[in-house]
């Protein structure tokens, strides 16, 4: 009887590994999904800088590329992140790494006001068309790409990044050979 | 002002609630009726206190008072006045007070019927919705707050998500949401029935028609958000197994089990733990449902809020279901069923079947869309099921569900002879075979297709054959042919409505069928002037036109379409920019049809409209979806026509004949 009377309340308990899983989900991010371009080659693009410089990623073979793309409406994850790139091309830059930033469906004006904001030193190309963007699979900005020195993209960010994981993807790319 | 008011409104109504509850349980316990005369006025308080905040929001939205942050963020000043209105439901602070809206008014329709007939349930009724109120209140002040202030006030609102600027999505939330708290009333019913230890077929009986009502607002919701995706979203089609149209299947396929097992315990006294269980389920997944669009934990194509709301949802959805199932196991020994299952073949049977079928449904459905949390979990790579999977397991399920929809209503109770089985079922299984076989004839040539017809086939003259037995059984007693079917149908209003929404959903089905197995679609870059061909129509690109609308600027298209004799009509799908969307919305143009809709999308241009991308799609017998919308909502109507007033009707309708 007792053995029956316990049992029974396996009946709700039932329900907790279910809940337990439910509220495992606030712990990830369901927009957090592999880009299906990891391991592959980084698709080619040459773009005129907001300076008038060409940048092309032909130009860039053999090094460690760091493409952000962003916009001046993207606030707050653009704002936040700026700093940290600027601070990771002035680190990583006699290294050989290369951080390249494209604007993302941006008005000229403010985008250019964003760029004299944060002093930014390394080059940041308009997307006109939106050919970058698309070829990459840019869903929403901030969005960063990681290409390793084969040309390929290694690691893919959605949204900001920071001073800790521009560091670690970087060094671990620069730690391969050529 | 208005934050101010209607925070302080929101604040009062969760207190009345909460005092509400308490007070209607107390007075339960105690059997004080002074006590439960004062949750009662408390119920109604709440119920004021909520009109109120719908009335201060909507008069927020009509004089754009910006200053309310909700109001700010769904309507800008060039929203049109009837989406401001339905604005109110645009995003999830209001939906909530939608819900609550409705919560209340249930609570008093409950109150007003229930007061005097159900002395020893009602009391345990109303502290139940008046917990569940509390929630949504609870909501409404923390998490999701609709009268937020927005400080400084913005001179213009962001304005409501254009997607939503539709006729669709005017009714679409309010039947989900109808049907979504349609099935608390049955829930309160249970857990009083289990507090007082009343476990016996009382609660279904009183809230049978609750249950249908409810049941029917599902349907209706989920339909409803079919023809929204169908004609806005543009891609030509009404589901796509999105975790949030799943949310609301889910409890739909439960809450269809528990309308047919109810009809058991009625009949037979079996089941009865069964039934709890199904009403649980049912209820808990309608919070399961908001839950999973509100807290963001999966990802949509659908637009997602997040923030804290996810967390209060997940927690009053274990306190709900470890709650609700813990009274259940409290209650075990009350609810051994009295009747026995006598044989396999027999009616009882075929209702276990179906609904072990739809819960497996409900489970796969559920079992998919939370699979990408769980490969996360035991594998750490977030891996998404889609179409393929849920079709897969589904059809299945489904064209049984179908075949079980011809036998249930017709086999014997208890134990099936053969001579029952010969009379009622012999001539339908021949007139589905025949059925499949003309498809199978005329060119159809997909296996799942033509059993999905054989057995819609077999279903209908199930219908028709025990209609039109029943029919002439009373036209020997004299009446009319007209007479005859109508009484009959009054008479026996719950079998014969029943059967009404039988076929409306083997509409549905055969439109299912028909638009994914038949239709066709193409894709083309036309000059002006060109013409495109498809399935027999010729659509000829004419040109661009460009206009400012309220709040979007408007690229329209125009196609002439003509069909073998000749142009018949000009379409004019367009592309909407919108200030505050990255993205253009197209707007569909359409013309549909019995047999065949002809839908056409604009793609790129060029902006001087010397050519067009124009996707055409000749989707096939769609709208037999919406004609089974038709057919659920008569046969509903039919079920729940009060017994006590089926006669007088009658003789009520010849009079007005007569004179």
């Amino acid at each position: 009887m007792s053995a029956s009377r316990l049992l029974r309340w396996t009946i709700p308990l039932a329900a907790v590994p279910l809940l337990a899983l439910l509220a495992y989900g606030f712990r990830t991010d369901p927009r957090d999904i592999p880009s299906p371009l990891v391991g592959k080659p980084a698709s080619a693009f040459s773009l005129t800088a907001f300076d008038g410089q060409p940048v092309s990623l032909d130009a860039l073979k053999g090094r460690v590329v760091v493409v952000n793309f962003w916009s001046s409406w993207c606030y707050p994850a653009c704002y936040e992140e700026a700093p940290s790139l600027e601070r990771a091309w002035k680190a990583y830059r006699d290294r050989g790494v290369m951080v390249v930033g494209v604007n993302f469906q941006d008005q000229e004006e403010p985008a250019r006001r964003f760029l004299t904001q944060f002093g930014h030193t390394f080059p940041n190309a308009p997307d006109p068309s939106g050919r970058v963007s698309v070829d990459y699979g840019v869903y929403g900005v901030p969005e960063t790409y990681f290409i390793d020195r084969k040309g390929r993209v290694r690691f893919k960010q959605v949204g900001p990044v920071t001073d800790q994981l521009l560091e670690q993807q970087i060094e671990t790319l620069l730690a391969e050979a050529a | 002002m208005t934050p101010e008011l209607g925070y302080a409104a929101t604040v009062a109504a969760l207190v009345l609630a909460v005092y509400g509850a308490g007070a209607a349980a107390l007075s339960a316990v105690k059997g004080r009726a002074d006590l439960r005369r004062s949750a009662e006025r408390a119920a109604v308080g709440v119920s004021l206190l909520v009109i109120g905040c719908m009335l201060l929001l909507v008069v927020a939205f009509l004089t754009f008072d910006f200053s309310v942050r909700y109001v700010a963020f769904n309507t800008n000043l060039g929203t049109p006045f009837y989406y401001r209105i339905t604005a109110l439901w645009g995003a999830l602070e209001g939906s909530i007070i939608l819900w609550s809206f409705m919560l209340s008014l249930y609570t008093l329709i409950v109150i007003a019927r229930y007061r005097r007939t159900q002395p020893q349930l009602y009391p345990w009724v109303l502290a139940v919705m008046l917990g569940l109120s509390a929630f949504f209140l609870l909501v409404m002040m923390v998490p999701a707050p609709p009268f937020q202030r927005l400080s400084p006030v913005p001179a213009d609102g962001r304005g409501l998500n254009p997607l939503l600027e539709d006729s669709g999505m005017i009714t679409h939330p309010v039947a989900l949401y109808l049907g979504f708290t349609g099935f608390t009333v049955p829930f309160a019913f249970a857990m009083a029935a289990l507090i007082i230890g009343r476990t016996g077929e009382e609660w279904i009986t009183i809230t049978r028609r609750w249950t249908i009502v409810a049941w029917y607002f599902l349907s209706l919701g989920l339909l409803i958000g079919g023809w929204w995706s169908y004609h806005v979203l543009g891609w030509g089609g009404y589901w796509a197994w999105d975790p949030v149209e799943n949310a609301a299947f889910m409890p739909w396929l439960t809450g269809t089990a528990f309308l047919h097992s109810v009809m058991i315990q009625e009949r037979r006294r079996m089941l009865k733990l069964w039934n709890l269980t199904l009403i649980i389920l049912t209820f808990s997944l309608t919070l399961f449902g908001t839950f999973l669009t509100r807290s963001g934990i999966i990802g949509s194509v659908h637009a997602f809020s997040q923030g804290s709301v996810g967390q209060f949802f997940l927690a009053f959805l274990a306190l709900v279901v470890l709650g609700a199932f813990s009274l259940l196991a409290w209650r075990l020994d009350r609810l051994r069923g009295q009747g026995e299952l006598d044989s396999i073949v027999s009616r009882e049977s075929a209702f276990l079947l179906n609904n072990l079928f739809l819960v497996a449904a409900a489970f796969t459905v559920f079992f998919g869309t939370v699979f990408p949390l769980l490969s996360e979990a035991v594998k750490g790579t977030k891996v998404s099921v889609g179409a393929p999977f849920f079709n897969l397991v589904n059809i299945p399920i489904f064209l049984a569900l179908i075949f079980l929809m011809g036998v249930g209503p017709l086999i014997a109770w208890r134990r099936a002879s053969a001579q029952n089985l010969r009379r009622n079922f012999l001539t339908p299984v021949v007139i589905g075979v025949a059925g499949a076989a003309v498809c199978r004839l005329l060119g159809v040539g997909n296996v799942v297709v033509l059993l999905c017809l054989g057995l819609v086939a077999f279903v209908a003259a199930t219908i028709v054959l025990d209609f039109a037995r029943a029919a002439r059984a009373r036209r020997r007693t004299g009446d009319g042919w007209l007479d005859a079917t109508w009484g009959l149908a009054l008479r026996q209003n719950r079998r014969y409505g029943g059967f009404v929404v039988h076929l409306g959903i083997l509409v549905i089905a055969l439109g299912v069928a028909g638009s994914q197995a038949w239709s066709t679609q193409t894709e083309a870059t036309l000059d002006r002037g060109q013409s495109l061909q498809l399935a027999g129509y010729t659509i000829r690109f004419d040109g661009l036109e460009a206009a400012e609308e309220s709040n979007h600027f408007k690229v329209t298209g125009t196609f002439t379409v003509s069909d073998r004799t000749g142009p018949f009509t000009v379409l004019t799908p367009a592309k909407k920019f919108y200030p505050q969307e990255q993205t253009p919305i197209a707007a569909v143009d359409y013309r549909l049809g019995f047999v065949e809709d002809l839908y056409l999308v604009l793609g790129e241009f060029a902006r001087d409209g010397s050519h067009a991308t124009i996707k055409i799609q000749v989707n096939r017998m769609v709208s037999w979806l919406w004609i089974g919308g038709l057919l659920l909502t008569l046969g509903t109507a039919l079920a729940i026509v009060p017994e006590g007033r089926r006669a007088p009707a009658v003789a009520h309708a010849g009079e007005r004949a007569v004179a």
